[in-house]
């Protein structure tokens, strides 16, 4: 061991060099194209003190994207999480018939420009769409109004949560499932019990990354909304309606409120990410046993 | 919608994505996606290979900065991006109303997806590989071009592959930054969005089935190469 230690240095010495190069042109890429623009944002926003901000951040216009943003939010969370269970517990445990087309198609608004996407939903609920028409006879508007925002949004967002939770159904399997069922509990208080506990950081992940698009969202939205100050903007359009309208500090006020909560989002990402990866590692070092016994 | 296009006409469809302006974009798109793709592999897998097997202090905020660009709405990334390489910049560079500027943004965007492809797979990545190459002599090249390359491979094309399917799509954080000049810095979900606006949703359906077909390629070669990769896990 000590022996060829001695020859080993010199190399390793080099080795060192090119890592502390390696790092650098990392983290030096990471600055320039994540970290200073971010925080030039924050400088420029607060540039001339707080009050303009404060004012920009009362106007009504303000106040009416932001609420719209929440509601919208509100609304599409909480019907992708069970959307997305309902769909990934079908796809996995159920396996219907083209299960396989059913499951690239929950990816295709992954893959799907979000225009792309703003554009279908004006072809189907539009006022030339398929059955538009027939909506808004009846009084419904879908396009140009809050349902189409909230459309559009439930659309982008979609794959997150059943994403998240169908690797976790495969992993623990049918054996605590099938066990409960043996002993009389019920299909729900089996789902409750069992298969929820098991998925519950998928889900929490998922709706989590669902949160972020759905604040964030901007492409398909702004197809969709008809950009009415005060009645269909949401946060997003606001900050470029400001910014088109030549008043930065809006724009930079409205986009600092996002970046806020971008960063709420990353920072319970990073927390459940530590958990996920100790996870992952522990796994590893399973199988890593499991193949040396096979051996 | 791709029945819309259809519904229209061949003749309409291939007007409308033969019409010079339309082409221009979907070159544009295209060939900033190929470029962004080519740089999101090597900066990707480098930065990949940082956070796993270096160390320095605040690495696991580096770590978490990373998903910013998917955390981050895409407008307010471009107005980022606007500020620090825009008309006021501190840099004195402005790349408002150029390509680069578009790539710029199809960068920041994009960042995430080879990092987040090749960090697991570099974490169990099993050392023992390396070392024994280069106790029998290999150079710390020949090592990664040898071991360390071909097995992350997969999941640096796994990463490639989600970002042109992002990139070619991308609207949020151009729209600002590239100031949308027809046949300059027009890209295809802008010429889209453009048409739409101009009362041709024809024509904007027909750009779009090109972006769909170019994303749903993309996605299925990826399928066809986890597939293949699969089974070579079995094999082995």
């Amino acid at each position: 061991m000590s022996s060829d230690r001695a020859p080993a240095r010199a190399p390793r010495r080099r080795r060192s060099r090119v890592a502390l190069l390696v790092r650098g042109i990392a983290l030096t890429y990471l600055a320039l194209l994540l970290v200073l623009p971010v925080l030039l944002v924050f400088v420029r926003t607060f540039e001339r003190g707080i009050e303009p901000v404060i004012e920009a951040l009362s106007r009504p216009a303000f106040l009416a994207a932001f609420r719209l943003t929440i509601i919208v939010t509100v609304i599409a969370v909480p019907f992708n999480a069970i959307f997305g269970v309902i769909a990934a517990i079908t796809l996995v445990r159920h396996r219907p018939r083209g299960g396989a087309f059913l499951n690239a198609l929950i990816d295709l608004p992954f893959a799907l420009s979000p225009v792309v996407i703003g554009l279908a939903l004006i072809l189907v609920y539009g006022k030339f769409g398929v059955i538009g028409p027939e909506l808004e006879a009846r009084g419904f508007q879908v396009i140009f109004a809050v349902p189409g925002i909230v459309l559009a949004t439930i659309l982008v967002s979609l794959p997150f949560v059943v994403r998240e939770v169908m690797p976790l159904l495969r992993e623990v399997g049918t054996d605590q499932e099938e066990a409960a069922a043996t002993l009389g509990s019920g299909s729900w208080r089996t789902f409750r019990r069992i298969t929820l506990p098991a998925i519950r950081w998928g889900v929490i992940y998922g709706v989590i990354l669902t949160t972020a698009r759905s604040l964030g969202e901007f492409g398909a939205v702004s197809i969709v909304s008809g950009k009415l100050s005060g009645k269909t903007e949401t946060l997003t359009l606001h900050v470029e309606e400001r910014f088109q309208s030549f008043d930065p500090v809006g724009a930079y006020a409205a986009s600092v409120v996002l970046a806020l909560m971008a960063l709420a989002v990353l920072l319970g990402m990073s927390v459940l990410q530590s958990g996920v990866i100790q996870r992952r590692f522990s796994r590893g070092d399973r199988r890593q046993a499991a193949d040396q016994a096979v051996r | 919608m791709a029945g819309r296009a259809v519904v229209e006409g061949p003749e309409s469809f291939l007007r409308a994505i033969t019409s010079p302006q339309s082409i221009a974009a979907l070159q544009l798109t295209f060939l900033l996606s190929a470029i962004v793709v080519l740089i999101d592999a090597v900066m990707g897998t480098l930065i990949a290979w940082v956070l796993v097997r270096d160390e320095f202090p605040g690495k696991r905020i580096v770590n978490a900065l990373i998903d910013l660009p998917f955390a981050l709405p895409t407008i307010v990334a471009g107005l980022t991006l606007l500020t620090l390489y825009g008309p006021k910049s501190p840099f004195g560079l402005n790349l408002a109303y150029t390509q680069a500027g578009i790539l710029l943004a199809l960068l920041f965007v994009t960042l995430p997806f080879v990092v987040r492809a090749v960090q697991p797979v570099l974490i169990e990545l099993d050392r023992e590989m390396e070392e024994a190459a280069a106790s029998l002599g290999a150079s710390p090249l020949t090592v990664l071009r040898r071991i360390i390359l071909p097995n992350l491979a997969p999941a640096i094309l796994t990463g490639c592959a989600l970002a042109f399917a992002r990139a070619i799509g991308e609207f949020g954080s151009v729209v600002l930054i590239s100031g949308n000049i027809p046949y300059r810095t027009e890209v295809a979900a802008v010429n889209i969005f453009i048409q739409l606006e101009n009362d041709d949703p024809g024509g904007a359906a027909a750009i779009s089935v090109v972006l769909l077909a170019g994303a749903l390629l993309t996605l299925s070669s990826l399928e066809l190469l986890r597939r293949r990769g699969s089974r070579h896990e079995a094999v082995a």
